[in-house]
């Protein structure tokens, strides 16, 4: 089912989906553009709840939740502990990134590609709408298919981060006592 | 609610992402950057997933794997900033060129 | 019960339990689901699979390093493999649980566990043998610098043999097959200092792998006509008389592949080399493995597919029952007769097992399914009390050979009547529990016979003259073990009661086993095997045929006999017993009729040595040739091409190396070695080729 740009400006939903995919976009760029080390990394966490946000839109409820739990919860906080190990410079600083010759043909590639893929995408799928009687996806419905479906990948997935615990640890521990850290 | 807007939204989080990864100095927000790329990806697999009602959820299913598998990623690269962080006291990645010529 | 949690997992693990009885089969006999007990026997199976990685990673520091964990386990099945046994006594159980994997195309792989008659008593066999094997390990094995990893070895061997029976599909089966020829290879070479043992590691696993290739393709082609691994949907095949099925068509192929796989586990002849070398593991390891696991797969894989080959129509493997019974024959008499030269103890009753797994096979091709499985049942006890008996003995002496032993009755006098008691259930002595088993399959050989098939009187014979040979190599290990005057060197004593409890234990089941099925007297064995989801169709004598049990019994006191005669301490001199090496046959015996000589030089050799040899000449010839030769050419070419060279040419090459260098020293700009600017320069490549996939 197709629709016009004027259908689609009539729907409340796409406000939402505006009012959502804005500070998401803005929270990305702050993330690459941040001056300061600490609030590129907050910016993070607009980023990904708006995703999260979107995920619940969606309908897909769990895995919204997902990422505020593992990104936001945790991985956040890794990335936080990371910087404060690696001693950081904290407060604004322009020397966390390249300067402009790099920045310039960087941001054309950049866009070169967001104009290739979006023009296919609108040439593609452009007007077709997301079925709306959709409901939301039923957590108990993902868990049966995880588990019978998806059961290998499952487990394996489950040997993936056990072994990036493993050598986490062993690529992080001093192998020297004796050399300053 | 129209599938391009999502996959576009998706297109543009990606970009972004790879602006980052190419011109971030410090190696933890190239790390940032790709978290970045990853959320794209997600939410391209779950527009996809909803707009295809798939029976499997092979979509979000693979969301979560893959936010189980950059959970991972994180944990190691973090532990690889640290080592090179601890060798060369600096974690500038334009330093970092042992792979050159 | 089953606890409220627990039914709350259940549905989302999405068992699939296929009740017997059910879906139009017409079962043998009224079965049951079990109830919760069936439901939970998947703990049987995984249980012995978990621990073993417990004991690797905890077991050096449990007060009695990992023993306990192993013991335990083996403890657990045992006592769930009997409340089985029981409760399938009081109402008979047939079900299976099938959880589906994973698909491969229209194969579903499925992982899942069978709870019938067959698979209930090798749960209990399995637990009870390995019960008292593993207790007795502890003494056997004590002291010895990898105890830990040898119970972690041997509850994965017991773990594999559990996969193997519980087994709904052929899938699982093979993987449970494997995981038995693993374990077996580390439990056989766990003295690997010793180069020997090593080999014998090798020579198993070597020749199990023969033999599986078999299976594999008897299972690939089982799967194919039928379209599914499962047994259930292959035996509903074969109950069906579906004479159309593919199935009917590849049925003697698909019957001969697997036998051949249960050949190889089994050691019937000609794949039997590789269990005497065996012996080089630990006795506990050779107890087990010669009673309750590895060696009986194939008998087991026979009976669970027992329809399939029973066949009366000949439409499926019906064919293949005749070879079936006559490999069971051939293997039963000759390897018996190969115990008669050995010296090692060990070895006497390896051979001995071959031959009485050969019992077992030519059971199973006269169409005896209870008899066969009963045979299974009751030489695991006496042949796991005789290794141990063994073991006990080696312990004490400190060799393997009968010529360092002699006197020990007065000295162990638990494992001298223990020893005595397994000999006399082996030789099948009434009413000792070898002679219900053994007399049932010899009662069975003589109705196949008495049908008119001359095949069945010559199986039968052989079977009668392996009674014979039975009594005179165990009445000789006997003699020359326990009687006489001591001849080896250390002080033999009594072994711990850790070791001689076990041998009480296995005397108790050897003596009295048999008691469970005496035909026309009480059969409950019958009828706890015959708990099956088809119907068996099994031939079994109604009554004893007393003159059958006198034949047997006359040559078996003859073989005791003669044993006595030429065996007993100071009855003949040492010059009197040469002259029992007769010429042409005592070599044969002596060399294992030039069997292993064979596959080691028609084989192994002139594969090996000439695969060798083939590559030293291709390297010598050809590839020398062509290198040779090409310097010839290469030598005149390169007078003919000086001249021009001189002229011009060398203008061309540094022409092209000033180029290459150039380009180089453009591109090199590219690999600055910095990760970034790959990646950068990667998606822009990837760009390229979007936007040239578009336009174009």
């Amino acid at each position: 089912m197709h629709v016009s740009f004027e259908q689609w400006l009539t729907e409340v939903a796409n406000y939402v989906f505006l009012a959502l995919a804005i500070p998401t976009l803005v929270g990305a760029w702050m993330v690459v553009t941040s001056t300061n080390i600490v609030r590129a990394v907050l910016y993070l966490v607009v980023t990904l709840a708006g995703s999260a946000a979107l995920f619940i839109m969606l309908g897909a409820e769990f895995v919204g939740w997902t990422v505020v739990l593992v990104y936001i919860g945790a991985v956040i906080i890794l990335f936080l502990i990371g910087i404060m190990i690696t001693r950081a410079p904290l407060g604004s600083h322009e020397e966390l990134s390249h300067p402009a010759t790099v920045k310039i043909p960087a941001a054309l590639l950049s866009i070169v590609l967001f104009t290739v893929v979006a023009w296919a995408v609108a040439d593609a799928f452009g007007g077709l709408i997301i079925p709306p009687d959709v409901g939301a996806t039923r957590t108990g419905q993902l868990a049966e298919v995880i588990f019978q479906r998806f059961v290998i990948p499952f487990e394996v997935v489950s040997l993936v981060l056990l072994s990036a615990l493993v050598g986490g640890i062993a690529l992080a521990r001093k192998d020297d006592p004796e050399e300053p850290a | 609610m129209t599938i391009a807007q999502f996959v576009i939204l998706g297109t543009a989080l990606f970009s972004i992402g790879l602006y980052g990864v190419i011109t971030r100095r410090n190696a933890v927000l190239v790390l940032a950057s790709v978290e970045v790329m990853l959320a794209a990806v997600n939410i391209n697999l779950v527009a996809f997933d909803v707009y295809l009602a798939d029976q499997l959820y092979a979509g979000q299913i693979f969301t979560l794997f893959i936010i189980a598998v950059a959970a991972a990623e994180v944990g190691i690269g973090l532990a690889i900033i640290l080592m090179i962080f601890r060798n060369r006291h600096d974690a500038d990645v334009d330093e970092l060129d042992l792979m050159r010529y | 019960m089953v606890p409220a949690f627990v039914s709350t997992l259940l549905p989302i693990l999405a068992f699939v339990a296929e009740e017997g009885g059910e879906g139009g089969h017409e079962a043998a006999v009224q079965v049951g689901n079990g109830g919760a007990l069936a439901q939970w026997a998947w703990l049987i199976v995984v249980v012995p699979l978990v621990v073993p990685f417990l004991i690797v990673f905890f077991g050096k520091k449990l007060p009695f390093k990992g023993w306990e964990l192993a013991v335990g386990t083996m403890g657990f099945i045992g006592a769930y493999g009997t409340a089985l046994l029981l409760a399938n006594a009081s109402s008979p159980i047939a079900t299976e649980f099938t959880l589906e994997v994973g698909r491969i195309g229209s194969f579903a792989i499925e992982w899942g566990w069978v709870v019938d008659g067959l698979s209930i008593m090798m749960y209990f066999l399995v637990g009870v043998v390995g019960f008292f094997v593993f207790v007795y390990a502890k003494g056997y094995m004590e002291g010895d610098i990898r105890f830990t990893w040898f119970f972690a070895a041997f509850t994965l061997f017991a773990g594999g043999m559990l996969v193997l029976v519980s087994a709904p599909n052929l899938i699982q089966l093979i993987v449970g097959w494997e995981m038995v020829g693993l374990a077996s290879y580390l439990l056989i070479g766990h003295y690997w200092e010793d180069y020997a043992n090593v080999d014998a590691g090798n020579k198993a696993f070597m020749t199990n792998k023969v033999a599986d290739a078999a299976l594999f393709i008897g299972a690939i082609i089982m799967a194919l006509s039928v379209g599914s691994f499962s047994f259930a949907d292959m035996l509903a095949v074969v109950t069906a008389q579906d004479a159309s099925s593919p199935l009917a068509t590849f049925g003697f192929w698909a019957g001969l592949m697997l036998f051949i796989g249960a050949m190889g586990k089994s050691a019937q002849f000609p794949f039997h080399v590789w269990l005497p070398d065996a012996m080089a593991g630990p006795t506990p390891v050779s107890a087990l493995m010669h009673a309750a696991t590895m060696v009986t797969a194939g008998v087991y894989l026979l009976g669970r597919v027992f329809p399939f080959y029973l066949d009366p129509a000949g439409l499926f493997g019906g064919q293949v029952r005749v070879i079936i019974m006559v490999i069971g024959g051939i293997t039963l008499l000759f390897m018996g007769l190969l115990a008669f030269v050995q010296d090692d103890i060990k070895k006497v009753l390896a051979y001995s097992t071959v031959s009485q797994l050969g019992y077992m096979v030519a059971a199973m091709g006269a169409g005896a399914y209870t008899a066969g499985l009963f045979h299974l049942f009751t030489h695991a006890f006496f042949k796991s009390l005789l290794f141990l008996g063994a073991g006990s003995v080696i312990h004490a002496v400190h060799s393997n050979n009968m010529s360092d032993m002699g006197g020990l009755r007065k000295r162990m006098p638990y494992t001298y009547a223990t020893f005595v008691i397994g000999t006399l259930a082996l030789i099948g002595l009434f009413p000792f529990a070898g002679f219900w088993s053994k007399d049932e399959i010899i009662a069975s050989l003589y109705e196949v016979g008495i049908e008119g098939s001359g095949t069945g009187w010559f199986v039968f014979a052989l079977a009668v003259a392996g009674s014979f040979v039975t009594a005179f190599y165990m009445g000789r290990a006997v003699f020359l073990t326990f009687f006489g005057e001591y001849k080896g060197h250390a002080q033999p004593h009594e072994s711990s009661r850790v070791m001689t409890y076990p041998l009480i234990g296995l005397a108790a089941f050897a003596a009295l086993a048999g008691l469970l099925n005496m035909p026309g007297i009480a059969t409950p064995f019958t009828s706890w095997l015959a708990a099956r989801r088809f119907p068996m169709g099994d031939v079994h004598a109604q009554s004893i045929n007393w003159g059958l049990v006198g034949l047997v019994t006359a040559m078996l006191a003859l073989g005791v006999f003669l044993a006595y005669r030429i065996f007993f301490p100071d009855r003949v001199t040492q010059a009197e017993r040469d002259r029992f090496e007769i010429p042409v046959l005592y070599p044969l015996l002596r060399h294992k009729y030039y069997i292993d000589d064979l596959y080691m030089d028609g084989i192994v050799r002139p594969t090996m040595g000439p695969l060798a040899g083939a590559v030293l000449w291709v390297d010598m010839w050809i590839v020398d040739g062509i290198v040779n030769g090409a310097g010839v050419v290469a030598r005149g070419l390169a007078k003919l091409v000086r001249w021009f060279d001189n002229r011009g040419v060398d203008g061309i090459f540094n022409g092209a190396a000033a180029a290459t260098g150039g380009s180089g020293s453009v591109l090199r700009l590219f690999f600055t070695g910095k990760v970034q600017q790959y990646a950068a320069l990667s998606f822009a490549g990837v760009v390229l080729l979007a936007v040239l996939f578009i336009i174009f």
